[in-house]
């Protein structure tokens, strides 16, 4: 029967699909074995896929009774040793919030998407939004660094959740699917590379024996090596303050300090590392664009369009938006005369946009509702912008 | 010349951890004790053995027993136990928590738990408010009874605990107080060897934060109204299973065999993969 699993883990292949599919075959050649989710549009895909191929690779599905107990699961799940994610959309987030600071804070590697809907509140749930940014990076409470990647398209819905799995589990963090309806919901070609072409990461291990075990006592990349439970480890987790014993250490100010700065620390360290950006045309560009998610495929239309016009435009795509890309945008802004900056939302990047670009002027493209911009849209924003 | 000698359970405890944040009078330490004890008799591998715990007094045990343990987010224990037993069904996941943390915050997990049967032991310490907090009403806080916030007497039904686990689909319902130490002792042996979710509340004192407002400033006090009011009566109608200052019904309420939501789970993937082979 192995053999059988095998083979069908791994759909290598030219498929037609939607986001939410890919999304779902991403996970699954990442390793997840265990998926807990809630139903919401437009995330209920991700589930139902799930809910069929889990079983075809030994995998647990399981439908929770919220948001809340998805996330909650997910996190025992991987602390039990399997690779987990759960899948939602904005109202199901704002839920998961608390437990996603449970899961930094007991550093537990998983991967949550969300599909972003208009919001706020039960918003618009079938159309598309950009609304999540900030809270992505800002939703649970205290300080903490996250990793949050923004794919574009069908076939980055499964690279990015093979990535964001692999990230999360090098730097033991919730990783972020920051998806949005359109891409969630389109059909589009996707290519699953053979298995030899796949980079899969997991977690490090322990490498002493359990009575010289420190749960979180990090090595020098500041990421503590993971035992399991059941594997003998005997080890305790907990949302307090802890020290590297894994024991709560709620009045004392030096391991809050060392603490949460480490938290911040080994994503920020290495954000050079993770962080991925897409640029098109950038070298002599007088204007440039920054979108992401959906916005970045009509950015790039008329980013094309508006050199056909002879103006000097260029795209910054981020694929990371958090910890987000700023030196690349200090870079652009350095030779750039403008920076235009189209997302759906009333301004969410736009603002660290800003702060990176320091003097460079910013024009801001906001959208909401049923449709993403058009090419259009954008390369009046160009032509407006244009020196 | 004194000579110190161990105590034969403290290998069930992370000394380190100690002295604990209980108390004096408190229950949780004679809860704790009952379930080192079943957990020694049983001579349980304790490599195979996660205790999770949701946030309040008791919500500490986990971190003092020397096993794996997760000390989860407010309410959350046993939505997080679910994860761990699904990821790996060998483990015996034991949620150890509060009337607060499991009842209120926690209650939608509770009984969805109890409806799939998922192989979780929930035992809860109720002592009728939220202790950690300073001492304020909760789910199982008695009519009438004076918290800090309900300093005019409460006017909120409290759950019948038992009632709502038999009713939610538990196959195994206990309820004892701290002064029946032996047969809480054996019942949470019975509760660990169930398969499918099982539940034991455990009526336990909290005279520094709940008795002093109602007339039993010590543990002794509180410890008195249970030998005079409880009354044992097993498998009677938990839904009738009161607790009023005159009487305290406790007993085992429910022992049934049901198959777990983790077994049919298992069995499922193992069908689809040979039907799928066939193909």
């Amino acid at each position: 029967m192995s053999n059988t699993i095998k083979r069908k883990a791994i759909l290598t292949g030219a498929h037609f699909m939607n986001g939410d599919f890919a999304c779902a075959e991403g996970a699954i050649v990442a390793g997840c074995r265990f998926f807990a989710g809630y139903p919401i549009t437009p995330a209920t895909e991700i589930a139902e896929r799930l809910a069929e191929r889990m079983p075809e690779v030994g995998g647990i599905y399981i439908q929770m009774e919220d948001e809340i107990a998805s996330i909650a699961a997910v996190i025992g799940a991987s602390y039990a040793g399997l690779k987990a994610m759960t899948a939602t959309s904005g109202p199901g987030f704002s839920l998961m919030q608390e437990n996603i600071g449970l899961a930094v804070m007991t550093e537990t590697p998983c991967v949550i998407v969300d599909v972003m809907r208009g919001g706020p509140s039960t918003g618009q749930p079938t159309l598309p939004g950009q609304q999540d940014v900030m809270q992505a990076k800002w939703g649970s409470h205290g300080d903490y660094e996250i990793i949050a990647l923004s794919p574009s398209s069908v076939q980055e819905m499964f690279d990015l959740t093979v990535e964001a799995f692999n990230l999360s589990e090098i730097y033991r963090v919730p990783t972020i699917l920051l998806a949005d309806e359109v891409v969630g919901h389109m059909w589009e070609k996707v290519v699953i590379p053979p298995p030899e072409n796949l980079k899969i990461v997991n977690r490090k291990r322990p490498n002493v024996p359990p009575e010289k075990y420190l749960p979180f006592m990090p090595d020098d990349d500041l990421v503590p090596p993971m035992a399991c439970f059941g594997e003998g480890f005997a080890f305790h987790a907990t949302g307090l303050t802890h020290d590297e014993h894994g024991y709560p250490q709620t009045q004392s100010s030096e391991v809050q300090e060392r603490l949460v700065r480490r938290l911040c620390d080994k994503i920020r360290k290495s954000a050079d590392k993770i962080v991925k950006v897409e640029e098109v045309m950038l070298e002599d560009a007088d204007v440039v664009v920054i979108a992401y998610g959906i916005v970045a495929r009509a950015a790039l239309s008329a980013v094309r369009k508006a050199r056909a016009e002879g103006i000097k435009a260029g795209l910054l795509r981020p694929i990371t938006l958090w910890p987000f890309p700023e030196k690349h945008v200090e870079k652009v802004a350095r030779k750039a005369k403008k920076i235009v900056v189209a997302e759906m939302n009333c301004g969410q990047i736009v603002r660290e946009v800003q702060r990176a670009a320091k003097e460079t002027p910013v024009m801001f493209l906001p959208k909401l509702g049923e449709d993403p911009h058009t090419p259009m849209e954008i390369l009046e924003g160009i032509r407006r912008n244009k020196p | 010349m004194t000579t110190e000698i161990e105590h034969p359970l403290s290998k069930y405890l992370r000394k380190a951890m100690m002295p604990h944040i209980w108390c004096s009078g408190c229950g949780n330490g004679i809860i704790l004790n009952c379930f080192v004890q079943a957990v020694n008799e049983l001579q349980m591998d304790l490599d195979k053995l996660v205790v999770v715990s949701g946030i309040g007094c008791i919500g500490r045990a986990a971190g003092y027993i020397n096993t794996s343990s997760f000390h989860t987010t407010h309410g959350r224990p046993i939505a997080l136990a679910t994860g761990v037993k699904l990821a790996n069904p060998n483990l015996e996941v034991v949620v150890i928590s509060g009337d607060g943390d499991l009842f209120a915050i926690g209650g939608n997990h509770f009984i969805h738990a109890a409806r799939r049967n998922i192989g979780v032991k929930v035992i809860c310490a109720n002592n009728f408010n939220y202790g950690m907090t300073g001492g304020q009403q909760g789910p199982t806080t008695p009519l009438e009874a004076l918290t800090t916030t309900t300093p005019y007497g409460n006017i909120e039904h409290p759950f019948n605990l038992v009632h709502l686990a038999a009713a939610s689909g538990a196959t195994y319902v206990a309820r004892w107080t701290t002064l029946h130490v032996r047969r809480l002792t054996q019942s949470i042996k019975r509760l660990l060897q169930k398969e499918g979710f099982g539940f034991i509340e455990v009526v336990s004192p909290c005279p520094e934060i709940f008795g002093r407002h109602n007339k039993m400033r010590t543990g002794l006090e509180m410890m008195e109204w249970f030998r005079r009011s409880s009354v044992v009566e097993n498998f009677s109608d938990p839904s009738k299973a009161e607790i009023t200052p005159e009487r305290i019904v406790v007993g085992e309420f429910v022992n049934i065999d049901k198959i777990s939501y983790e077994r049919l789970l298992h069995e499922k993937i193992a069908h689809i993969n040979e039907e799928k082979m066939w193909r």
